[in-house]
């Protein structure tokens, strides 16, 4: 489908909310105002062609991006970090946390990878084990219990594929991550900040706002994967990527997220401060939208919003 | 180290039993090689006579083998895979959708409806991996959805068989969102006061161990299924670290606290009716 068509089929589902604005009050003028700003970043986003795809790709894994600690020293005052997943380990590849954001108190669980080769391995390339979706859903509680806003910052190939994940229950943990983010009634605003990679990022991206920065990437299996098993060639990756379309402006077109959240020239590995700052800002617009609403309300807006995702005939 | 974002991917069927080379005849044992008729081992619900291997099940055999005789009424039958992406890899997408209706007799990699088992009113959710590894995209998450919403309107529990490749690639970011989709559904049900029994058959990986089949209420799994996040091979290419004989299969699964059991096929209808009883709140 192409842009022009998803621009038609939002621009219809917003002509069948107006025609319903009777029925639904608050909520329903909501998700309106919401369409009509989609459609706006639609028509300013540019379609991009596999080669530009592709340089999203490289953006997403540049080395010198920045990682969650990054903007959690730049974004979050009295920040204190919380370790552990209360039964078993410590896992690294995960952040989790409270402090200030903009003045309220909030939790915020984030992927992690490492900077040089000593800490890309302690960080485990950001790839989790089931402890450390533990750990996101453990803070997740607490944030619950105390009313504060999840943030969630997703930057992660993939949950980690190794023997003990498996034996620890990865499948399971992920599966039990994405519920409980369906059962909380604190708002939830996360963003894709670097590689949003399969179920290992949607385990923490079940949120009120999903955002993503201009140049993260969002996919269902890494370019490499697909490559190796849909043209049995891993060489065919920038194929694959073409192919699947994980950049931004396609995400936001079939309604996966809410929204782009611009990122310095050239990309965010140019000026962490700026990056940081463009983050916040989107970060603080969804959060005050949404942050006075009931938590009941919240709740069944997001089970609505992802039990309307997908195109079949 | 980018292979390792390969966690929702398709896993060939055979990938679990690495010694076997090459193309088998569907109908040969692979653990003791004893060959059968279809209609000898249709017969003996797809379960070997001689070692009690368990083949794969297609989806109307198994509907047949639990729902009580003539009670099975299908929903969204004709719902169907789009193509959002206008994929093409080496072949277009559509292509194989085609081909995977011929071959099933399916519209999709799920089938759903309501049934009576033994008596006891119940929504049936059976995936087929002859369709495209049961993988799964739009279509087959709104198809578990509705059958969430159903049973939920009824008031009567979900039984969900699951055997998946996980996510189709083919539909890209949208088949991830399809794990937050079917989880949401899920937690509505049991908001809604419904149950959900999650029987895993093989296999049941990536995607779909990743969300619905993993939120049972009460979980079981077939004699010798696979159920991991990730297949033997691409845990092997990522980690290089020795594999368990029995890595990812249902036994080594009950081992370590992730299912409540393991149902050989011929109990399964009998299983699932005590549990019907039980969450019935008969008296």
């Amino acid at each position: 489908m192409s842009a022009d068509d998803q621009l038609l089929r939002l621009r219809e589902r917003l002509s069948k909310l107006r025609s319903l604005s009777l029925l639904g009050g608050a909520t329903l003028s909501n998700d309106l105002k919401r369409l009509q700003k989609q459609i706006e970043q639609l028509e300013a986003a540019p379609t991009l062609t596999g080669e530009e795809i592709w340089q999203s790709v490289e953006l997403a894994r540049h080395e010198a991006r920045p990682y969650t600690l990054d903007y959690v020293e730049r974004m979050i005052e009295d920040w204190i970090e919380l370790h552990g997943d209360r039964s078993r380990a410590d896992d690294p590849a995960f952040i989790t946390g409270v402090g200030r954001f903009n003045g309220r108190t909030v939790a915020l669980v984030g992927h992690q990878k490492g900077r040089d080769i000593k800490e890309r391995k302690y960080r485990n390339f950001g790839m989790a084990h089931p402890e450390g979706y533990r750990k996101a859903m453990r803070t997740m509680q607490l944030a619950e219990r105390h009313r504060f806003p999840v943030l969630a910052l997703i930057d992660t190939p993939g949950a980690w594929p190794g023997v003990a994940a498996e034996q620890h229950g990865q499948g399971g943990t992920l599966a039990r991550s994405h519920a409980l983010m369906a059962r909380l009634t604190v708002p939830i605003v996360s963003c894709i900040i670097g590689e949003g990679g399969s179920g290992g990022a949607s385990a923490i991206a079940l949120a009120d706002r999903v955002l993503m920065q201009e140049h993260a990437i969002y996919t269902v299996i890494s370019p490499e994967g697909c490559a190796a098993i849909l043209w049995r060639d891993a060489g065919q990756a920038q194929k694959a990527a073409a192919a699947f379309k994980p950049d931004a402006a396609h995400c936001l077109e079939l309604g996966v997220i809410d929204a782009i959240v611009p990122e310095p020239l050239g990309g965010a590995q140019n000026d962490y401060d700026e990056a940081a700052q463009l983050l916040a800002d989107s970060i603080e617009h969804e959060l005050a939208e949404i942050e006075d609403e009931p938590g009941s309300a919240l709740r069944r807006q997001r089970r609505a919003k992802f039990r309307a995702m997908g195109l079949y005939a | 180290m980018t292979e390792s974002g390969v966690d929702v991917s398709i896993e060939r069927k055979d990938e679990s039993r690495p010694e076997e080379g090459g193309r088998r005849d569907p109908n040969t044992c692979p653990s003791c090689r004893s060959h059968y008729r279809d209609d000898e081992l249709r017969a003996a619900l797809r379960v070997c006579p001689h070692c009690g291997h368990h083949f794969p099940m297609p989806a109307r055999e198994r509907i047949d083998s639990l729902a009580d005789p003539d009670t099975f009424e299908e929903e969204s039958a004709d719902l169907r895979s789009a193509d959002p992406l206008d994929f093409f890899d080496l072949r277009p997408y559509r292509e194989r959708l085609a081909e995977a209706e011929l071959e099933t007799g399916l519209g999709e990699a799920i089938v759903i409806g309501s049934a009576l088992l033994d008596g006891h009113p119940c929504e049936l959710s059976v995936m087929d991996f002859a369709f495209m590894g049961g993988s799964m995209g739009s279509a087959v998450g709104e198809k578990f959805v509705r059958a969430c919403e159903s049973a939920a309107e009824r008031s009567v529990p979900l039984i969900s068989v699951t055997a998946s490749g996980g996510a189709r690639m083919q539909e890209g970011i949208l088949s991830l969102m399809q794990l937050p989709k079917t989880v949401c559904a899920v937690e509505d049900m049991h908001d809604a006061g419904g149950a959900l029994f999650s029987v895993m058959a093989h296999p049941t990986t990536a995607g779909v161990l990743a969300s619905f089949a993993s939120l049972g209420d009460v979980i079981v799994a077939e004699p010798g299924a696979l159920l991991a996040f990730t297949g033997r091979r691409v845990v092997q290419q990522t980690t290089r670290e020795k594999l368990p004989d029995d890595f990812g299969l249902a036994e080594s699964n009950l081992r370590f606290g992730h299912i409540d059991g393991i149902v050989h096929r011929p109990e399964l209808r009998p299983f699932l009716a005590r549990l019907l009883r039980l969450f019935s709140h008969e008296r």
